[in-house]
């Protein structure tokens, strides 16, 4: 059965060939391909999978897009923007750019901030150098399927010891089309020696949009550099999601990761860092929350390459209805990565009886000298705090709503970049009944 | 640093206490496995037509099996037409009717082990249904046992004299099928042991056997069945110890609980089989299944395990709360040296209304020991007010080592309170310093420390267990401080 999908993707693939960008990268497509030919898409029966069943998207046949395809109103897309933040925006429409709704301000000397199809023209050496380092499409069907059809995304270059202030939005808008569509756009940043960037990552369905995101970013973070990453997943609850974002930090650099997905009906995240070199660190912060038929899988893998690296994590989900959440932090401290900190926590919230939290901590140490702990919950509101609620004449529902957004608000609190933190407060006080009255409590 | 190393070198391995080679003559079936291997071993027990039956059933099963691969151990592909899948000692053919009977080579080994079988049966209180290579030797305490109507008795003797409770209970906790060695087990298993504490009814004594691998190439494959009918009561131990050898053994025994209403069993292994040399040759592949089914109603399997030897352990007991209210318990210590590898833990699958489930799990690595835990905690839709805790700890010692910890949990009700916890650290120079500065040499400072970091296991074994452990684990640890 999944062979047919299989095929299915090859013959897409000669088909396109003509049209893909970069005749440089035609051999990696070209191995990406292969590997995925070879391998297939992943079953249950395979350990990273075995609660993700991605025959909902491998019996589908999405078609690629062609520039142009799916209008957009303006006023639909300033309504996305983030209004409230002085930022550096690049707005891709169904996998691809879209420059006169793009606004890249006026950016220090030897910053790239490009879509990718613009900066093969522009910038060809500097592509050539660094796209597809990092991403290891013989791990993955998704990662393969992303490299052999790479066609546009965002490219971001942070020269030595450059410092961009204002945060780059990077917006994938998918609207509603005749067909059901894919995109897979491909992020590469790169941050030098010291130099310091803040990127956003904003996947965005409107309502009612059928298609199928995967996507894969792919950073390089040299030593002293560190990298804000945040990823703001609302597609519509119609489509699929499967992001990869991989992460190569040399060292004493840091990389933050926040990951809160709110939309999509199949959700596949995963985050990969190799702390390479001595000093490294790296945050993962990640809330989930799924209502309805939603599936959420969150997949984290954390290598302790080299001594004195540090990693923390601290994933929250809420499942409501029929909805299920998966999570799998992973943390390998290898035989070389003496010293090491590795902390990690998983929460989950059950809010139905007919939602599923299945969770899989994992630690696999080869150091003595190391410091490693996790945590996962799994449970529901507390009945105490309930009581005090109502005790206080706060009728049950919005005392559960209250107590709900508390659990949530716990990962939105360690974003100390206050503009995101704002807006992402709101989106998820919006997917909450009695927002006025969290609103009010949390103001 | 120097003077560590030195120290590391010097206190380093002491030799396996337990490596001799009784030798007496086996009677051995030539290595290999097919359907008239099985006819008999069954003809050789003269086993009724339908357990004949279930045995050829679980090996056209087996047949249609692949070797699991997903556990954190690596070891060469075992050769299953190699073994020898039945041994019995010759002497024993005749059939001893007392003591002073039993080929007084066997007892010696006994008397070897220290086991409580000869003089000291009456000292230690211990009923004990010596499994010497697959065939029960000598059986003690029956007359007390009987008379508060406990059935204790080999395997084999339970299949002639209690076909019924037989047919009634095996394999409805660790079906044939279940999974790749419990089909093998299924399929050729020689003898074990047998136990049914009748209604409302506190086993006198602590039930225990002991398995000691003898015969050379000799997989050794036990079936215990333990039955607690309603408001019963028992606690059973089980110990091994195997002689030094260097081709590594197969040992995949089955092991099924069954606590009906009200009733509590209690299973406390110590495991000593010997864990190949220092540089990882020979040792035991201990592939274990066993699993407790909490049947009735407040029901409460327990099981605390420690386990210091076998080249491989791969085994996760695990307990089926299947009755409302019912509990299970699972308290694991786990030693990994030298080459030494460890996947093991427990599954907890909750089914009916407020069962609740406590995990305690403590691994030590050293060497280049790996040992991993390896969970699942299951609430199923069922299941309401489920509660689990769960508690891993890794201890390292020595950089070559590895602690790996593989929880799985899948809640899909939303009453359900579950949290795992786990933590990996090592002996830390300031707690070691602290010891020696107090005039405690450094082997027994470690020593000290270990046996701190594994007290809430060790409180849960009957006494002479715990003094056991503690020394088992002083000897399996000295000179690992690293």
């Amino acid at each position: 059965m999944t062979s047919t999908a299989v095929e299915y993707y090859l013959s897409a693939f000669t088909q396109q060939k003509g049209k893909f960008i970069a005749p440089w990268f035609s051999d990696q497509r070209r191995a990406a391909l292969d590997s995925f030919q070879q391998n297939g898409f992943p079953a249950l029966r395979q350990e990273n999978w075995k609660y993700t069943d991605v025959r909902s998207i491998t019996k589908r046949n999405f078609i690629l897009t062609e520039k142009g395809n799916g209008s957009v109103p303006k006023n639909q897309i300033n309504s996305i923007r983030f209004n409230e933040l002085d930022c550096h925006e690049l707005i891709f429409i169904n996998g691809h750019f879209s420059s006169k709704n793009s606004r890249i301000g006026n950016l220090p000397d030897g910053v790239i901030l490009e879509s990718l199809v613009i900066a093969c023209d522009i910038h060809p050496d500097m592509l050539q150098k660094h796209l597809g380092n990092n991403a290891n499409y013989t791990i993955g069907a998704f990662t393969a399927l992303n490299t052999a059809f790479l066609h546009d995304g965002a490219m971001v270059y942070i020269p030595d010891d450059t410092v961009l202030e204002k945060p780059i939005c990077i917006f994938y808008l998918s609207t509603e089309t005749k067909h059901s569509f894919i995109t897979h756009p491909r992020n590469l940043l790169i941050l030098g020696r010291n130099a310091q960037a803040t990127v956003i990552e904003s996947y965005i369905g409107i309502e009612n949009a059928d298609y199928f995101t995967n996507s894969v970013t792919e950073a390089v973070i040299r030593a002293g550099a560190k990298l804000e990453h945040y990823k703001i997943q609302q597609e519509s609850e119609q489509s699929y999601h499967i992001g990869n974002f991989m992460a190569q930090q040399e060292k004493d650099s840091r990389l933050e990761s926040h990951s809160v997905s709110l939309g999509g009906k199949l959700v596949r995240n995963d985050i990969t860092s190799n702390l390479a070199q001595p000093g490294a660190s790296v945050t993962l912060n990640g809330l989930y929350m799924a209502r309805h038929r939603q599936h959420v899988d969150n997949h984290t893998l954390i290598n302790h390459l080299e001594p004195h690296t540090k990693s923390e994590e601290y994933y929250r989900g809420v499942l409501d209805d029929h909805a299920r959440g998966v999570f799998n932090g992973k943390v390998i401290v290898h035989e070389n990565a003496q010293k090491t900190d590795a902390q990690q926590s998983n929460a989950n919230l059950l809010l139905s009886d007919n939602a599923e939290a299945d969770t899989k901590p994992e630690l696999e140490i080869y150091a003595d000298d190391v410091k490693c702990s996790h945590g996962a919950t799994v449970g529901q509101l507390d009945k105490q705090m309930l009581f005090y609620l109502r005790s206080r004449a706060i009728e049950e529902d919005k005392a559960r709503s209250l107590l709900t957004y508390a659990f949530a608000e716990d990962v939105i609190n360690r974003i100390k970049f206050v503009p995101i933190r704002k807006r992402l407060e709101d989106l998820v006080i919006g997917r909450l009944p009695d927002a006025a009255l969290i609103r009010e409590f949390a103001a | 640093m120097a003077t560590r190393s030195q120290d590391v070198e010097y206190l380093v391995k002491k030799e396996y206490k337990h490596g001799f080679v009784t030798d007496v003559d086996s009677d051995t079936v030539p290595p290999g496995l097919n359907e008239d291997v099985i006819r008999l071993i069954s003809a050789k027990k003269n086993e009724p037509e339908w357990l004949l039956e279930w045995r050829l059933e679980a090996y056209r099963h087996w047949l249609t099996m692949q070797e699991p691969k997903w556990a954190h151990v690596r070891h060469k592909p075992i050769d299953y037409q190699a073994i020898s899948y039945y041994s019995a000692p010759k002497s024993q053919q005749d059939g001893p009717k007392s003591l002073a009977e039993v080929d007084p080579k066997l007892l010696e080994t006994y008397e070897k082990l220290g086991i409580p079988l000869h003089e000291q049966k009456m000292l230690a209180g211990v009923a004990v249904d010596a499994v010497f290579d697959s065939v029960s030797v000598a059986t003690t305490f029956k007359e007390k046992l009987a008379e508060a109507g406990v059935i204790f008795c080999p395997f084999s003797e339970a299949v002639q004299n209690h076909p019924e409770l037989v047919r009634q209970y095996l394999g409805t906790v660790v079906p044939t099928g279940d999974n790749f060695f419990a089909a093998l087990n299924s399929a050729v298993f020689t003898d074990g042991s047998f136990c049914y504490i009748p209604k409302h009814t506190r086993c006198p004594m602590e039930l225990s056997t002991y398995f000691r691998i003898n015969a050379a190439n000799t997989g050794q494959f036990e079936r215990t069945l333990i039955i607690a009918d309603t408001g019963s009561y028992v606690s059973y131990l089980e110990g091994c110890t195997a002689p030094m050898r260097d081709e590594n053994q197969l040992h995949a025994a089955v092991v099924e609980l069954i606590a009906l209403d009200n009733a509590q069993i209690k299973y406390s292994t110590v495991q000593n089989w010997y864990p190949g040399d220092k540089n990882g040759k020979g040792g035991i592949y201990n592939f274990v299944t066993k699993r407790g089914d909490c049947r009735g109603e407040n029901s409460k399997i327990s099981w605390t395990q420690v386990e210091t030897g076998s080249a491989i352990t791969w085994k996760y007991p695990s307990c089926i709360l299947r009755g409302d209210n019912s509990r299970g318990e699972f308290y694991s210590v786990a030693v990994t040296n030298n080459y030494q590898q460890a996947d093991t833990g427990t599954k907890m699958i909750h089914i009916g209304k407020n069962t609740s489930s406590t995990i305690i799990s403590k691994g030590i690595s050293a060497g280049h020991g790996q040992n991993a835990y390896r969970g699942l905690v299951r609430v199923t839709k069922t299941a309401e007010n489920a509660r689990n805790y769960t508690q891993c700890d890794s201890l390292l010692m020595g950089d070559k080592c590895g602690a790996h910890t593989f929880p799985y949990i899948e809640v899909k009700n939303s009453s359900a309170q579950i949290e795992h916890e786990a933590s990996t650290s090592k002996i830390s120079d300031d707690q070691l310093f602290y010891c020696m500065q107090r005039g405690i040499s450094p082997e027994d400072a470690v020593n000290m420390i270990v046996n701190g970091f594994c007290k809430e296991v060790f409180k849960e074994l009957p006494m002479e267990f715990a003094v056991e452990a503690q020394k088992l684990l002083g000897v399996t640890l000295e000179g690992a401080v690293g």
